[in-house]
């Protein structure tokens, strides 16, 4: 009974709070950067900034081909993890229909065994780039306690939400309440970590695209 | 330059920050390849080289100033200091094991312009008094004696009288209402003379008309290079205020890299107006020129060769045809390097780190970068069109006993070039 509170206040008001927090949290980010401002640009350009812009939000999905020469395994383990991330977060139905009651749309999922194996390649990358970060001289050297304590927060979700599909470990109510509250911590994080990425880098490729564009550089 | 002090380095630093920097913090997950793209990494394997790591303080400036967050960690003291030891120590690494050659900003998954905040880091690291000896005299040279090197107007009007008795050239000097004003690069006035012949003989040919400033021939702005845009802004204002006083339509770039971003893309908002003229580097003309049909060019070079793709020139400046269009016109076995264009390893000495002594070892060991492409294609000649790569490439290459020619593009294609009177056949 006890369990069923927690689960109940758990997909409500603590739900309500922690999506309030990201959203509050992450506006204000995007607030704390687009505030600065930029300086006008005086020299005579030589094309166009906006397309310079919005092809490089496009072209920076795609590694440079000398970079992926020297780097395979962390660029390809970095496709799995967000791909996979993706597909796990948006394509798997119980999700959607989450979806669906928060901002009433809707659109087509993955069978659940295929979104069941994905989660499972995405723990992977998980770790696999846990192993880069450590063992990679230079990635031990920049890595901060931010970027594990995100990598943790990333993870925990995952898992929970495999092992409770899967009926692993602990009952499924327990387990479905864990991921819950594991998402929940995600979301209020994600705004006061590098988490930030996942929509500051619209605005990185934007700037530098469009500095790139103007003077008629590929970018 | 006034005072330096920690303070003041931290404010400049302060007001470098806008927009696109606190995005491009806010989106570094600390992936560390900007590391594979860097040459001062691969080189040494050094992961403190890593390119993010070398605007760390200006991250934690960031922070401290304008998150949220970060305020917060200052109040209770958990924010990490930007003091007398941070500058110390990432001094070398924001001068000497930077070229500002802008590959880690090209590789960048989330898209951080890292070498351009290297350009910004400098301007707090200058005014903290933390900026190379090397560049600091030739910053001092370049605004009190209106060159980095030092070289003063004689010098340029002795090599313009040397060159007008061995060719019967002519050289204008401030002529009113040119259409092209040429600047030139110290190197060119002290090492590289064939470039001025190249132009004499060029525009001849062209029938365009031209001329040197005798207030403001020197093109390099060893400003930007140190991060001082108080003295940039001066160098740049010499120019302007020649070309715009004689009247020129075009201002032409030398085979200089960083000569080109100062005046071509730095310049108008370092004095904080448009220019009345337009600014060129010699590449873009010379491509004019030759598509327009004004010169003609006759007979191939046929060693073998490759081009060196100046950073400032291609990566940072977008010219990247011109020079092969040019080159597959006069050279019959023009190869490309592994990586060419946009993506060219810089050629270790960008941006400040050849003028810096302090630098000479570790410039060396970043070369070794252009050493493993150029062993693969074993050329009998190397071109390139900045006159700092090519003195760069030349002392690499002796040091490790390579012998092969660095020529000027420039002057590739004066020698080629068809003139009046001299006409041979048609080699076509």
């Amino acid at each position: 009974m006890e369990l069923n509170e927690l689960l109940i206040w758990a997909r409500g008001p603590a739900f309500n709070i922690a999506l309030a927090i990201f959203v509050f949290g992450m506006l204000l980010r995007l607030f704390e950067i687009l505030s600065l401002g930029r300086k006008e640009d005086l020299s005579a350009a030589r094309g166009s900034g906006v397309a310079g812009g919005l092809r490089t939000i496009l072209s920076r999905s795609l590694p440079r081909q000398t970079l992926f020469s020297r780097e395979p395994l962390r660029i390809i383990n970095g496709y799995l993890l967000h791909i996979g991330l993706f597909v796990v977060i948006f394509l798997y139905r119980p999700h959607i229909e989450l979806f669906e009651r928060l901002f009433g749309v809707s659109w087509m999922g993955l069978p659940t065994g295929v979104v069941d194996a994905v989660t499972a390649v995405t723990i992977l990358s998980l770790f696999v780039a846990l192993l880069i970060r450590i063992y990679n001289p230079v990635l031990r050297f920049i890595s901060t306690p931010g970027d594990y304590l995100i990598w943790l927060v990333t993870l925990l979700p995952l898992v929970s939400g495999y092992m409770a599909y899967n009926h692993l470990l602990l009952g499924y109510t327990l387990m479905l309440t864990l991921h819950i509250l594991s998402v929940e911590l995600l979301l209020i994080v994600a705004p006061f970590t590098k988490l930030t990425h996942m929509f500051s880098f619209v605005l990185a490729r934007w700037y530098q695209g469009y500095l790139a564009g103007r003077r008629g550089v590929e970018s | 330059m006034s005072k330096p002090s920690i303070e003041k380095g931290v404010n400049f630093i302060k007001g470098q920050i806008d927009a696109p920097v606190a995005s491009f913090f806010s989106s570094c997950i600390h992936c560390g390849l900007c590391a594979e793209a860097c040459l001062f990494y691969t080189e040494t394997g050094d992961p403190k080289q890593t390119p993010i790591n070398k605007v760390e303080p200006m991250r934690r400036v960031w922070e401290q100033e304008f998150t949220v967050l970060g305020k917060l960690k200052s109040m209770v003291g958990l924010g990490k200091p930007v003091d007398e030891k941070v500058f110390s120590e990432w001094e070398t690494l924001v001068y000497d094991g930077c070229s500002l050659c802008g590959r880690c900003s090209l590789v960048c998954p989330v898209g951080n312009d890292i070498s351009g905040m290297i350009r910004k880091i400098r301007e707090g690291f200058s005014a903290a008094g933390h900026a190379p000896e090397g560049l600091i005299s030739a910053t001092q040279r370049a605004v009190e004696i209106g060159s980095p090197m030092g070289v003063k107007l004689p010098a340029v009007k002795a090599q313009i009288r040397h060159l007008q008795a061995d060719t019967g050239l002519s050289v204008p000097l401030d002529q009113q209402g040119a259409e092209y004003m040429v600047l030139l690069s110290s190197m060119e006035i002290m090492n590289f003379p064939e470039y001025l012949e190249a132009i004499a003989r060029i525009m001849k040919q062209a029938g365009k008309s031209w001329t040197i400033s005798s207030t403001a021939f020197e093109a390099t702005n060893s400003g930007i290079q140190i991060g001082v845009s108080d003295l940039a802004k001066v160098i740049v204002e010499r120019v302007v205020d020649a070309a715009e006083a004689l009247g020129v339509k075009t201002v032409i770039s030398p085979e200089c890299g960083h000569a080109y971003t100062a005046i071509r893309w730095d310049g108008p908002n370092l004095i904080g107006r448009p220019y009345k003229f337009e600014v060129k580097h010699i590449l873009e003309v010379l491509d004019e020129l030759t598509v327009a049909g004004l010169i003609q060019t006759e007979g191939m070079e046929t060693a073998k060769l490759t081009y060196h793709d100046p950073c400032q020139i291609a990566r940072k400046g977008g010219i990247v045809e011109a020079p092969r269009r040019l080159l597959n016109q006069v050279a019959s076995n023009f190869i490309e390097m592994s990586e060419p264009g946009v993506m060219n390893w810089c050629c270790s000495g960008g941006g400040g780190v050849s003028a810096n002594e302090r630098a000479d070892e570790i410039k060396l060991t970043a070369f070794r970068r252009k050493k493993s492409q150029l062993d693969e294609l074993k050329v009998e000649t190397l071109v390139t069109a900045c006159a700092n790569c090519r003195l760069t490439l030349e002392e690499g290459l002796e040091a490790n006993g390579m012998d092969i020619p660095v020529v000027g593009l420039t002057e590739m294609v004066a020698e080629h070039l068809v003139e009046d009177g001299t006409q041979k056949e048609s080699a076509s």
